[in-house]
């Protein structure tokens, strides 16, 4: 078991002989993961990555049976793309792109609910369940195979928090970067949920941001669902009120959003939550010990 | 993309929401011309003289040393030039702006709108802007204008009204209607309020709009609707497809080191702090402020280098951190993946030796793809740079190089 992506997982590439794309798959296909093809519409017919190309993801799913997309097409055309895969088939669409103006992905998000498909992202480094499949950018080297799950706003967070769990002598089941910006296929407490009933998954960390109620959602939902521990963490504590800190969602707006109001939520629901992101590993470690006892 | 109200305005005009009419000036005499000229349109005869800065409370915040406010009526054309004389040029303080205040190059002479009639004229309340929760647009209004809307939101909620835009059919008449009825309005003033909203809607839609604050929107006494203020963010993500609103751009309104780090593909927000960061990933980089604030510092920036740091990002980032005189250390936080510890360890080396005179400690903590590899680059450099490979590490070097 493991949440979103498996070693049974057929993936797809849209944006797949771009740059990014075509460097990402190239890792990804390194990883392990079962890349079964992709798109860019045009280069149908074609060969890449020896594997085949298509014009549309319609066509892609009727030949390769993919269940899972991932994203890497320029922000302009990255809604289109999204609601592509999902009007496609696709069960699960991870949209790397970063920089969707809002109102297309107001649009792409009513589109996907509408047709029960799993959006992740966009802006995200993506999903990785080490050993069996990396559909994403994160470097595969970090995320060891274990028992603790993480949700993510941010990339490179994620792999700190990663490092740390490994160097506390633990691993990861499944990591899941959900993105940064204002409008995101799942939200935090979807996630903690899918990790929550995976049996796989021991303990969870929730790392977040300033801005927005996500934080303080799952936080509630935990403290009636809880039957693991989560470590919490909110980035930003420093960050001061109406300025974007690079991620398009992270600016706080009012008292509720900042990253003191979103750990106190966070703490009074049971979460464990650590003012330093240097302390994520030990607190799950001493979270899971605790639990043991 | 914060715009300046006159621009805002121009926006609605476009979209044929009904202002109150202004006109823009940068100078004592433009502002002369401008009222002239509305006196012509509009036959009136008392004017609001309107500083144009990005930040709101204008109207209760003075210029520095005097009682002269951001907002000021002038009673005739000869007050209009004596009120923009106290304006231009001269430092506005609001609450908004913080201590330091901003410099007015700009205004807006507007007509009076508040002329007495066959009703009382009134002041209300609309904004529309994006709902995080549901991933759609919200229409917020109120029969509480020209207040601060948090804090009717706190004391006498239930005079805040809210409508939820459904993504696939937009706004529905019923929904201006029922604002219009919530508002308290009947006769012409409910009519001109259901055009106001649907205009005002498709205003938003149509330049990809964050956020459309019309705080107040004016009953007038001959009962018809109107926007006094405006205060409009603009999706900086969607600027590519309207090349038109790119231009009010206005760089004298953001920190000059920002514009420098922007044009170097650099994100960068200056803070006042006296430790700088320079970090790949904007989640790092603030948890790395946070960092710096538990070692006993205060974050100087937040500096996210993205994805592709090299030796020439890093020199430009270093650059634009020792340009602010209160950084009295650097943190460099890398965590390679796709990008290499060794080669950012280069990068930092190349970067330092091409400045010189870099009199302050440095902290550079890589993890990571080859950190190994990087952390001797950096140990092996002769520079004083100090290396960490544990955030915990990193923190603690921060607090030594303070207290040095």
């Amino acid at each position: 078991m493991s949440v979103l992506v498996n070693k049974n997982s057929k993936v797809i590439v849209q944006g797949f002989t771009g740059s990014e794309g075509s460097f990402h798959a190239q890792q990804m296909i390194e990883y392990g993961t079962n890349l079964v093809g992709g798109v860019t519409p045009g280069k149908g017919g074609t060969t890449h990555l020896d594997r085949p190309v298509f014009n549309t993801v319609a066509e892609a799913v009727q030949k390769t049976n993919a269940d899972v997309s991932i994203i890497f097409v320029p922000p302009a055309f990255a809604a289109d793309a999204i609601m592509e895969a999902a009007d496609a088939g696709i069960k699960v669409v991870i949209c790397i792109t970063e920089g969707i103006p809002v109102r297309d992905m107001i649009y792409a998000k009513d589109y996907v609910k509408k047709r029960s498909v799993t959006l992740i992202g966009p802006n995200c480094p993506g999903v990785i369940t080490p050993e069996e499949a990396k559909v994403g950018i994160m470097p595969g080297f970090v995320f060891k195979k274990g028992k603790i799950g993480i949700v993510s706003k941010s990339g490179t967070l994620t792999y700190e928090a990663a490092d740390q769990v490994v160097k506390a002598g633990f691993g990861i089941s499944t990591a899941i970067g959900i993105g940064g910006d204002p409008i995101i296929g799942t939200t935090t407490k979807e996630a903690v949920e899918l990790l929550m009933n995976d049996p796989e998954t021991e303990g969870i960390i929730m790392i977040g941001e300033i801005g927005g109620q996500l934080e303080a959602e799952a936080a509630r939902w935990i403290k009636a669902n809880a039957k693991k521990p989560v470590v919490g963490f909110i980035a930003g504590q420093t960050a001061p009120p109406g300025r974007r800190m690079g991620h398009a969602g992270a600016i706080v707006g009012g008292a509720d959003d900042t990253a003191a109001a979103k750990m106190k939520i966070m703490a009074e629901c049971g979460i464990h939550v650590v003012q330093s992101p240097a302390d994520i590993g030990e607190t799950m470690a001493k979270a899971l010990k605790k639990q043991l006892a | 993309m914060n715009i300046h109200e006159y621009q805002a305005k121009e926006i609605l005009k476009k979209y044929k929401v009904k202002i109150g009419e202004g006109l823009y000036a940068n100078s004592a005499e433009s502002a002369v011309e401008a009222a002239k000229k509305l006196q012509e349109l509009t036959g009136t005869d008392i004017f609001v003289v309107k500083a144009q800065i990005h930040a709101g409370g204008r109207g209760k915040g003075k210029f520095v040393g005097t009682e002269h406010r951001g907002v000021m009526i002038a009673k005739s054309i000869e007050e209009v030039r004596e009120k923009a004389t106290q304006m231009l040029g001269n430092t506005l303080v609001t609450i908004q702006t913080g201590p330091s205040g901003k410099v007015v190059n700009q205004l807006l002479i507007a007509a009076n709108v508040y002329q007495k009639g066959a009703t009382e004229p009134k002041e209300l309340y609309m904004s529309i802007l994006l709902d995080r929760g549901t991933g759609k647009d919200v229409i917020i209004a109120s029969t509480e204008g020209g207040m601060d809307i948090e804090e009717v939101a706190h004391s006498t909620p239930e005079l805040i009204f809210k409508e939820f835009i459904d993504p696939a059919v937009g706004l529905q008449g019923f929904q201006a209607r029922k604002i219009a009825f919530n508002l308290g309005l009947q006769g012409n003033a409910f009519k001109d309020m259901v055009k106001f909203v649907t205009s005002l809607y498709e205003a938003y839609k149509g330049s990809d709009a964050s956020m459309m604050e019309i705080n107040p929107v004016l009953k007038t006494s001959d009962d018809q609707i109107l926007a006094v203020d405006a205060k409009v963010s603009l999706d900086d993500n969607a600027l590519y497809r309207h090349p038109d609103l790119a231009t009010y751009r206005d760089i004298t309104e953001e920190d000059p080191l920002e514009v420098e780090a922007g044009e170097n593909h650099l994100n960068y927000v200056k803070l006042d702090g006296n430790v700088g960061c320079m970090v790949n990933g904007a989640g790092l980089a603030m948890a790395t402020m946070d960092v710096i604030k538990l070692a006993g510092g205060e974050p100087a920036n937040f500096l996210d280098v993205g994805g592709g740091a090299n030796a020439k990002t890093v020199e430009a980032g270093f650059r634009i951190i020792l340009k602010d005189p209160n950084v009295k250390a650097i943190l460099i936080n890398v965590f390679g993946g796709i990008v290499r510890c060794d080669r950012v360890a280069n990068g930092v080396v190349e970067a330092y030796k091409n400045i010189g005179n870099i009199n302050i400690p440095i902290i550079v903590r890589l993890q990571g793809t080859n950190a190994e590899e990087g952390a001797k680059i950096i140990n092996e450099s002769g520079l004083k740079v100090r290396s960490a490979v544990i955030l915990k590490d990193a923190a603690k070097l921060v607090t030594e190089a303070l207290s040095a």
